[in-house]
């Protein structure tokens, strides 16, 4: 089971002015990835994700979800919608309840589902994006920004997707709460085999968690491989906007003068593995 | 050029009867001293106070105890108020909430023809600005084409128009990628360093903080650590208590020193570790 993107393209405006914001994309998304879409701002990340659940239609060229056309006219969009959960760019935004959890059951309840099935899922979900239990019953206004944004993500969750796909979730969080939502993130992947698609502006946080980085540029994708792959293009990274973690830009500038260490490394465990192998190596 | 002096902010809440329900300090005895022409980061958590102590240096807020003054001028005297607002200027997180024009220079000239500018003044305040933050080529480009970095430097050169002399950026950059962060940077630090404006950046990448003077951490509305980002950044566990942490070299350096690699401590940049390594060899 997958998502298959197959010669997707998008073009919005009038006849006299005519954008092409996705050009030629295919590409196959396997169960139980974790996906990292990196690009500058305006390069096509945001329209080609809300193609995946249905939010946005191609002009042209076809999406399979589970074997099936999304664009097949007996096609259940809102399964769709339930099964490919979108987090969207500052998602606290969207909370309206006057209860967190009254926030978090909306989903599903909206899904069909009833009042116990519902709460239940949003109990299970608030759990999962550890949401301390103090919090289900106050107002969402009275949440600090780390925890809005667990609530809202909670709400999609609630839903039980096979596909999270997550646009920037990490954006003005502080470095805790960041590492901690992409560390929850990381347990939804591995515990339930969730396909995680994450688009970031932080190479850092795509290096830490994705099992394979789509670059995109210009409304197409220019890069489609591991992260040690795709950031050992540094200077091309750079020319769209983009850029490498800073460890490998270490690990790169260290090599060129001479450093027996690979210049591959993309985490900071790794490069001190790499450089505590060689400078022990050298001691004896 | 602005000097805090044992400020507390409470945020108040009250019920339908306007009965208090609870109150949350904010702010908890703050003490700062900024000089003119002076980088200062401030650093913390989500919630740890920054954005209102922010929010005082150009008077959004007033102090419920204690006193705020921006050059010389006492924050809770309403007739300083504009004086304020136009020495100490404010840029926000999102750059959509914050561009009114639908051209990037009327955009810019807003603010100084808010203050009763002459005209021929303005569009030279407008030039000067535009070319401060390196965005006179798109002076008459929708504020809608421009990328969020690009954005971003056209709210901050609406600020420089109106000739403060402090600039407040509260989490600018949080929203862009990296090469608008980058370009963002380099506009700000253009500024101080040129033009000698005060710069006040609240940011949580901690990459931006080591060009900063002096690094502000706040929790729980009160500054616990204080001094120039090589101090601040050599106390790693430190912040990591503080829900902050350091950039990934700090970081990696820190490591390797605990491993017993003879490295000094509050490396900032891959440049420097870089020597420090090659000093290893």
């Amino acid at each position: 089971m997958s998502i298959i993107v197959d010669k997707l393209n998008y073009v919005y405006g009038d006849e006299a002015h005519q954008v092409q914001a996705l050009q030629d994309i295919s590409i196959t998304i396997p169960d139980g990835q974790f996906l990292g879409i990196i690009g500058h701002t305006g390069s096509g990340k945001s329209t080609f994700i809300q193609h995946l659940n249905g939010l946005i239609k191609a002009s042209s060229g076809s999406i399979f979800y589970n074997g099936q056309d999304i664009y097949d006219k007996d096609y259940d969009i809102r399964q769709l919608r339930s099964k490919v959960g979108l987090v969207f760019q500052y998602p606290e935004h969207q909370l309206f309840e006057a209860e967190v959890f009254q926030d978090v059951c909306f989903g599903p309840k909206n899904l069909g589902l009833d009042r116990k099935q519902a709460e239940l899922k949003a109990f299970t979900a608030l759990r999962q994006t550890g949401v301390p239990e103090d919090l289900f019953y106050v107002s969402p206004f009275e949440l600090s920004g780390g925890q809005k944004r667990r609530v809202a993500i909670a709400g999609v969750l609630a839903m039980e997707p096979e596909v999270l796909i997550l646009d920037e979730p990490t954006a003005g969080l502080d470095p805790k709460g960041r590492d901690e939502l992409l560390n929850q993130l990381e347990k939804l992947h591995k515990e339930r085999n969730m396909t995680i698609i994450l688009v970031s502006h932080s190479m850092e946080d795509v290096a830490n968690y994705a099992d394979r980085i789509l670059v995109m540029d210009k409304g197409r994708i220019l890069l489609d491989q591991t992260p040690k792959e795709v950031f050992s293009h540094r200077k091309e990274l750079e020319e769209m906007g983009l850029g490498v973690p800073q460890v490998t830009c270490l690990m790169q500038e260290l090599k060129s003068k001479g450093f027996p260490v690979a210049a591959d490394v993309t985490t900071v465990q790794e490069a001190k593995t790499e450089l505590l192998k060689y400078f022990q190596v050298k001691g004896r | 050029m602005i000097k805090i002096k044992n400020l507390i902010h409470e945020y108040i809440r009250r019920d339908e009867e306007e009965n208090v329900v609870d109150i949350k300090k904010a702010v908890d005895n703050v003490n700062i001293d900024v000089k003119p022409g002076e980088f200062v980061a401030l650093l913390g958590h989500n919630g740890s106070g920054k954005s209102t102590l922010a929010k005082h240096i150009n008077a959004i807020l007033y102090p419920t105890e204690g006193t705020v003054w921006v050059n010389g001028m006492n924050t809770s005297a309403e007739e300083n108020l504009w004086q304020i607002r136009q020495s100490a200027g404010m840029v926000f997180q999102n750059p959509d909430n914050q561009i009114i024009g639908s051209v990037v220079e009327e955009d810019v000239g807003f603010g100084p023809e808010n203050m009763g500018i002459p005209t021929e003044e303005i569009w030279q305040r407008v030039e000067e600005s535009l070319k401060a933050v390196g965005m006179w080529q798109y002076r008459k480009k929708s504020p809608n084409k421009l990328s969020g970095g690009q954005k971003q430097r056209v709210a901050i050169a609406g600020v420089v128009a109106m000739h403060p002399k402090c600039i407040i950026l509260d989490e600018a950059t949080a929203m862009l990628d990296p090469s608008g962060r980058k370009e963002v940077l380099r506009a700000v630090r253009a500024l101080n360093q040129v033009e000698k404006v005060t710069i006040i950046h609240i940011t949580h990448y901690m990459e931006e903080v080591i060009y900063a003077d002096k690094v502000f951490v706040m929790d729980k509305g009160s500054v616990v650590m204080e001094g120039a980002p090589r101090e601040i950044f050599s106390r790693v566990e430190e912040l990591q208590k503080l829900r902050l942490d350091v950039p990934q070299v700090t970081q990696l350096a820190y490591e390797l020193k605990k491993s017993g690699l003879p490295i000094k401590s509050g490396i900032l940049t891959v440049e420097e570790l870089v020597e420090e390594l090659c000093k290893c060899r």
